[in-house]
C-alpha cells in the first residue's frame, strides 16, 4: 500500500529513491482525499442547522411537524416573511440595533483611534500608569458592574432608552485602544517627529497622517466591535421593555418566547434568519479582512 | 518608552522664555512640551473617562452594594458580610456554579476539534477558503438566534437533532426538558459555535511555524504523529493559553443561551447558570443587595482562575523552552 503501488506519478527531481518519493505523494493523495471527506462532512454539520433555519422558515405549519422531516418546502411560504414585517417589531428592532451599532462603532472607533495614538506616539504625565489601568477594565466582567451601571442609568431616567447602550461605549472600547496602539508601536517615531517639525498641529497629525495610517486596523476592528454590538443581548433585556425600542436581538428571543406557545416556528425562525442574515453579509464582503484581524488576535493577544 | 533623542535636544535649543515658574525643572520641559501633554490628555480624555465612570465607580459601588440589604430602590442598609454568609448556605447558588463549570467541559472538547480542523486544513486541498468560511458562519452569527434555532433543534418530536439521531435507530432524548440531557445539550451548541474561532487561531499559529523544522524533523524519520507531538502542538502552545483563557472567562459568564434555550433555568434548575442566577435575582426579584454580592463573589473567582491559568503557563512555557 505504502511504497511502491502508483508508479505511474513522475516527476520527482529529487535525488531521493524513486519508489519511497512516489510512494509518499500517493499516499498523502489519499491523506488529502480522506481530509477532505472529513472537512466536508464537518461542513455539513456547521450549516445544516442553519439550512434548516431557512427551510422551516419557508414552511407551513404543518410542514414544521412534518415526519420525516422536510427538507425543501413544497411551496416557500414567503408570506411569512411578510407577516413577520408587519405583524412583529422585526423592523423596529432593526432600526434600534442600527441606531446603536452605528453610533457605539464610528463614535468609538474615533475616540479609541485618538487615544491610541496618544498612548502610543505622545509624550504626556503617567503614560504607562494610564495605560495599564485602563487595561484593567477588561479584568472587570460585566455581570459584575450590571447593576451598579443599571442603576445608575435608572437614577437620570436612562431605562428603556438606547442611551445606556451607547454612551459607555463611546467612551471608547480598552481592547481596540491596545491592537491600535500595537499597530501604531511599528510605525516609527520620526515621522511624527517630522510633522511636528512641519509646524503640523496635534490634530492635523491624528487626523491628515495617523488616520490613513491605521486604516486597516481600525477597518478591522470597527468590523468585529460592530458584529459585537449587533449581536449583544445581556445589557438589552435589563434596559429595554417597550417592544418598539427593543434591539433586533431582543424582539427575536421575545417573539421566540410568544409564539412558540402557538406553534408558530416558520416566523420564529424567519425572524432569526433576519437577525442572522446582515452580519452574514457584512461576513461575506469582508471575509478576508475579517479572518486577518481575528488571526491576529491570536497571536498578538 | 517611545520617545527618541531627537525632539528633546531640538526643543532645549530655544532656552524657552516661559513665564511660568516650572518649578522642578525636568529635562526638557519646554511650552512644545507642555502642549504635547496637554493636547494627549484631552485624546485619552474619552477613555479614561469611561474608564472611572462606567467600571471603576460602578466596581466600587458594586463591593458596597454587596454589603447591604438592597432592592435596588429603596435605602441601602448596610449588612456587613451577611450576604457572603448567606451565599455560603445557598443551594441555588452553589448548584448555578456547578453548572457554570460543567459547562467548562466543552472547552477542552473544542479545542481539540478545532486543532485537528486545523491541521486538516494547513493541508492544500480544494476548497479549503470555503470551508474555512462554512466554519466560521456559526461564530459570526447572532447568539440570540443560534439559541433559538437550537432550541427547536433540540425539540424531542420535532427537532432536527433527534431526527438525525434517528437515521441511526437512536431514539434520542427531549434534550432541553430532561435534567441528565440539558447540559450536555448546551455544551454541544457551544461547542459547535465555537469550533470555527478557534480553528482560524489555530490555522494562523500553525501556518506561522517554519517549514524548516518540520523539514529537519522530516530528515530525523519522524513521523506525522510525531511532528504533530512534538512540533505543532508546542509551537500552537500559546494560542491554545489564549484561547483557553479567553474562553473560560467567557464560560464562566455563560446567560444568552440558557436565558434563551431554558427560560426558567432548565429541569431542576439543571441549567441555570451563575449569570443567570444574578440577574433573575436582581432583575425578577430585585434582591439587588444579594445579586451583587454573587457579581462580586463571580468577578473574583474569574480574576483568580486567570491568574492560575497565569502562573501555570509562565511554568508550562519553562518546560517546552529546555
Amino acid at each position: 500500500m505504502t511504497t511502491t503501488t502508483l508508479g505511474s506519478t513522475t516527476g520527482t527531481p529529487s535525488s531521493a529513491p524513486t519508489g519511497a518519493r512516489l510512494g509518499r505523494t500517493a499516499r498523502s493523495r489519499l491523506t488529502d482525499t480522506i481530509v477532505w471527506i472529513v472537512l466536508a462532512a464537518g461542513a455539513v454539520f456547521m450549516i445544516a442547522p442553519l439550512v434548516w433555519m431557512l427551510s422551516t422558515s419557508l414552511k407551513t405549519k404543518l410542514e414544521v411537524f412534518a415526519l420525516p422531516p422536510v427538507w425543501i418546502p413544497e411551496v416557500p411560504q414567503w408570506d411569512t416573511y411578510v407577516r413577520m414585517w408587519t405583524d412583529s417589531y422585526v423592523l423596529d428592532g432593526i432600526t434600534n440595533s442600527l441606531i446603536v451599532s452605528l453610533s457605539v462603532t464610528v463614535i468609538g472607533t474615533f475616540t479609541c483611534s485618538l487615544a491610541a495614538f496618544a498612548l502610543a506616539k505622545m509624550r504626556m504625565p503617567f503614560k504607562n500608569a494610564i495605560f495599564i489601568g485602563l487595561l484593567t477594565g477588561i479584568m472587570i466582567p460585566f455581570p459584575t458592574i450590571m447593576i451598579p451601571q443599571f442603576v445608575m442609568f435608572s437614577k437620570i431616567g436612562w431605562v428603556d432608552t438606547l442611551w445606556p447602550l451607547i454612551v459607555p461605549a463611546i467612551f471608547g472600547n480598552i481592547v481596540m485602544i491596545f491592537f491600535l496602539r500595537q499597530y501604531l508601536s511599528s510605525v516609527p517615531d520620526s515621522l511624527v517627529e517630522a510633522a511636528k517639525i512641519d509646524g503640523a498641529s496635534y490634530w492635523q497629525i491624528f487626523w491628515r497622517m495617523i488616520m490613513p495610517i491605521i486604516r486597516p486596523a481600525v477597518a478591522a476592528q470597527f468590523i468585529l466591535w460592530f458584529m459585537a454590538v449587533w449581536n449583544d443581548y445581556l445589557a438589552p433585556i435589563l434596559y429595554l421593555n417597550t417592544p418598539e425600542r427593543q434591539t433586533l436581538q431582543v424582539v427575536i428571543a421575545n417573539m421566540n418566547v410568544q409564539y412558540a406557545t402557538q406553534r408558530d416556528y416558520p416566523l420564529i425562525m424567519a425572524a432569526s434568519v433576519v437577525a442572522v442574515l446582515p452580519i452574514l453579509v457584512v461576513f461575506l464582503v469582508f471575509q478576508r479582512q475579517i479572518i486577518e484581524s481575528v488571526a491576529l488576535t491570536g497571536t498578538k493577544g | 518608552m517611545t520617545s527618541t533623542a531627537t525632539p528633546a535636544t531640538a526643543d532645549t535649543r530655544p532656552p524657552a522664555p516661559d513665564p511660568a515658574p516650572a518649578p522642578p525643572r525636568r529635562g526638557g520641559t519646554s511650552r512644545l512640551h507642555r502642549t504635547e501633554k496637554r493636547w494627549a490628555l484631552l485624546f485619552v480624555a474619552a477613555p479614561v473617562l469611561g474608564y472611572l465612570l462606567f467600571i471603576l465607580y460602578p466596581t466600587g459601588f458594586a463591593l458596597y452594594a454587596s454589603l447591604t440589604r438592597w432592592n435596588g430602590l429603596g435605602p441601602m442598609q448596610f449588612i456587613g458580610l451577611d450576604n457572603y454568609v448567606a451565599l455560603l448556605g445557598d443551594e441555588r447558588f452553589r448548584q448555578t456554579l456547578f453548572n457554570t463549570f460543567f459547562y467548562m467541559i466543552g472547552i477542552p472538547i473544542g479545542l481539540a476539534i478545532s486543532l485537528a480542523l486545523a491541521v486538516m486544513m494547513n493541508r492544500k486541498i480544494f476548497g479549503r477558503a470555503a470551508f474555512r468560511a462554512i466554519y466560521y458562519v456559526p461564530v459570526i452569527s447572532s447568539i440570540a438566534a443560534i439559541a433559538i434555532l437550537w432550541q427547536w433543534a433540540y425539540n424531542g418530536d420535532f427537532g432536527l437533532v433527534n431526527q438525525f439521531l434517528a437515521i441511526f435507530g437512536i431514539e434520542g432524548p427531549n434534550w432541553l426538558a430532561d435534567p441528565a440531557w440539558a447540559k450536555p445539550a448546551i455544551i454541544m451548541m457551544a461547542v459547535w459555535k465555537g469550533l470555527g474561532y478557534s480553528m482560524l487561531l489555530y490555522l494562523a499559529a500553525i501556518q506561522s511555524v517554519p517549514r524548516s523544522l518540520y523539514e529537519a524533523a522530516e530528515l530525523d524519520g519522524a513521523g506525522g504523529w510525531q511532528k504533530f507531538r512534538s512540533i505543532t502542538l508546542p509551537m500552537v502552545q500559546p494560542v491554545t493559553f489564549f484561547l483557553i483563557v479567553t474562553q473560560v472567562i467567557g464560560g464562566a459568564m455563560i446567560f444568552i443561551e440558557i436565558q434563551i434555550m431554558t427560560p426558567t433555568g432548565g429541569p431542576e434548575y439543571s441549567t441555570a447558570s451563575v449569570v443567570y442566577h444574578i440577574w433573575l435575582q436582581a432583575f425578577r426579584y430585585q434582591q439587588m443587595g444579594y445579586a451583587t454580592a454573587m457579581s462580586v463573589v463571580l468577578g473574583l473567582l474569574i480574576l483568580v482562575i486567570t491568574l492560575i491559568q497565569f502562573r501555570l503557563n509562565r511554568r508550562n512555557a519553562g518546560f517546552v523552552v529546555d
